[in-house]
């Protein structure tokens, strides 16, 4: 018999893995495109979609003093940006209509003697009612409205009382400035998180499926009759599709830079090293789901129900700070906390390493988990 | 004759489910060995303990004179496999698949070159040499996973029925592979449910409800049944045991 020598380079083998699986994924149509496609639509979609700038707050205005007072008030809210006024009635149930079916945003009503009151007591009263199905929205809009109405009302009394402006004699003045992000653009917050989301999909999904399809038409078999090594072949799968994400990676950096005009504050190096060793864990766990699933369908179900869990807890949305406690010690195991604060210190603020030492020890011992579960979990002998 | 394959005592459960119950057998070099039996009968389970896919629950086995507890990666140097389910890659052209499979084998690329254009040239496939699987006739296909699955010079190779949904032209053309294989030395270990291949076997055991009812040549096992065929001898061996 012909003695091959078979040499036993782990290497070699593992570089056959790597051939192996980019020429499949070179061949999978569909994956391809979801590797170019992906990328554009969440960062063009997503981002400008995913806004939390007010812009139109609509108002029902219900004004039963028709007094100039309160016309220069309507004209007021009107002239800012952020309002338009949308219908106006002498009845607050017509608001009240308007507010159920979700067609004004709130309703202003200005009572009757709104004037008088005012010249007379120095004091009146206006109600807003808010529709507060969306309560950030709520928030934000009131507090935008109240504080045109305090504007207001300033200028009210430095004219009728001819002061220069309303100032009492001791008052503390707050002068603020919005640091890493001094415009307040909300697509600057959301593209890291966004870029942070986009690697976890194509990872998830990558990982989780290649195993499974393995396992689907029979070729696992095939390999496990062979002396490869799990370590090798599951190094040969990750490889490639860490290649992949960083890809993608670095495509959703350069949408972000030249449609955004993200800035990029800190060291791409430390993003594409976070970057790997994040990915690392994803794909770990998506290996993991891959060895416990048997079919592509449950892969999806499972991958799905993780996504949306590390991505609603992970703070995209909804600052984790605001959360309850025992909400933000269940992040400290989801990798995407920690990746999507990394993206946005490090692209936003500049922070280096010595900032993000908590972030690298979670990703760390979450890497290491779900590879060394993943690892585990395989066999090559049932 | 040196023993390449040696059972004593296989068990393997599922639950309460006995599929293997107690199996004793040897295989020697260089022979064809047919492992026959009902669907369900526990083939496949045998032989995918024996190729290292799945552990028995009690028992002993050596492959290749390697013991199929302790020593597993070197039975898996030494065999080849080739499963019901159709495994090679798809999505992979039949040149790409050879030098994967090749590559995790440690075959070297000037060795792969040499022995993937003889076996191109044997199976006369040279023009699919840059065709994806997927595209071939499954006659095809099943030649080149056996190809693929003897292409490292394996001491044994096991054939979990190999010509399962192709015509019986195919699948004589197919036993010819097998007959050259055994030609070279390699012990050929198949399942198989078709009687009439139960013939081109050297010996064959017939295995029922996880047992083996009957171990020997052809020649044999038709004179003590009194059988003009293999056919028959696996209907009276079913029947007496039911």
């Amino acid at each position: 018999m012909v003695n091959y020598k078979i040499v036993n380079e782990k290497m070699k083998t593992i570089f056959y893995v790597i051939q192996k699986e980019f020429i499949q994924v070179k061949r999978n149509k569909v994956m391809l495109r979801m590797i170019v496609m992906i990328p554009l639509l969440q960062m063009l979609v997503l981002v400008f979609a995913a806004t939390y700038d007010l812009k139109n707050v609509d108002i029902f205005l219900v004004d039963k003093d028709l007094s100039s007072t309160s016309r220069e008030l309507a004209g007021k809210l009107e002239a800012s940006p952020f309002f338009t006024i949308n219908n106006t009635s002498f009845d607050p149930e017509d608001g009240e209509n308007e507010l159920l079916r979700n067609a004004d945003d709130m309703v202003l009503v200005i009572p009757r003697g709104f004037e008088r009151d005012l010249i007379r007591d120095d004091k009146a009263s206006l109600q807003i009612l808010v529709n507060a199905i969306d309560g950030q929205a709520a928030q934000l809009g009131y507090s935008y409205a109240a504080s045109v109405i305090r504007d207001f009302n300033k200028n009210i009394i430095a004219e009728w009382k001819g002061l220069p402006e309303f100032n009492p004699p001791y008052q503390i003045n707050t002068v603020s400035r919005f640091w890493y992000n001094s415009e307040l653009e909300y697509k600057w917050y959301m593209a890291p998180g966004v870029l942070a989301i986009l690697v976890t999909l194509i990872g998830l999904f990558l990982s989780g499926m290649s195993l499974v399809k393995e396992k689907e038409q029979g070729t696992i078999e095939q390999l496990n009759v062979t002396p490869i090594k799990k370590i090798q072949f599951l190094t040969g799968k990750l490889i490639p599709f860490v290649v992949i994400a960083l890809f993608d990676l670095s495509f959703g950096l350069i949408i972000a830079k030249v449609v955004f005009n993200l800035p990029i504050v800190g060291s791409l190096g430390l993003v594409f090293g976070f970057g790997i060793l994040y990915l690392l864990g994803i794909l770990g766990l998506g290996l993991l789901i891959s060895t416990v699933a048997d079919t592509q369908q449950q892969v999806m179900f499972v991958t799905y129900f993780f996504m949306m869990i590390f991505i609603l807890m992970g703070g995209i949305f909804t600052p984790v700070d605001s959360m309850p406690h025992w909400a933000q010690l269940v992040n400290e195991a989801n990798p995407v906390f920690h990746f999507m604060k990394v993206m946005r210190m490090v692209v936003l603020k500049g922070s280096n390493f010595g900032d993000l030492i908590h972030e690298f020890v979670a990703l760390c011992i979450l890497g290491f988990t779900f590879l060394s579960l993943a690892v585990w979990r395989y066999r090559k002998t049932a | 004759m040196e023993k390449v394959i040696e059972v004593r005592n296989l068990v393997k459960k599922f639950g309460s489910f006995v599929a293997n119950d107690h199996l004793n057998f040897d295989v020697y070099q260089g022979e064809i060995f047919g492992f026959l039996g009902a669907n369900g009968a526990g083939k496949t389970t045998a032989m995918k303990i024996l190729c290292g896919l799945s552990s028995p629950t009690s028992g002993e086995a050596k492959v290749a004179s390697f013991d199929i507890y302790k020593e597993t990666e070197k039975v898996k140097r030494n065999i080849g496999y080739m499963s019901q389910k159709f495994s090679l890659y798809e999505d992979l052209t039949v040149a790409e698949n050879i030098r994967f499979f090749s590559g995790v084998y440690g075959i070297s690329p000037a060795d792969r070159k040499e022995k993937q254009d003889k076996l191109l040239k044997d199976l006369g496939l040279e023009s699919a040499r840059d065709s994806l699987i997927g595209s071939l006739p499954l006659g095809w296909k099943q030649k080149l996973a056996f190809s693929v699955a003897i292409f490292h010079d394996p001491k044994i190779v096991f054939l979990d029925e190999p010509t399962g949904g192709v015509d019986p032209i195919t699948r004589r053309k197919f036993w010819d592979l097998i007959y050259e294989a055994s030609d070279r030395g390699i012990t050929v270990f198949v399942t198989t449910h078709y009687m009439d291949e139960a013939e081109y076997c050297n010996r064959v055991s017939i295995m029922n409800a996880g047992r083996i009812e009957a171990l020997d040549t052809p020649e044999n096992l038709k004179k003590q049944y009194s059988a003009k065929n293999m056919d028959e001898v696996f209907l009276k061996i079913a029947r007496n045991v039911d």
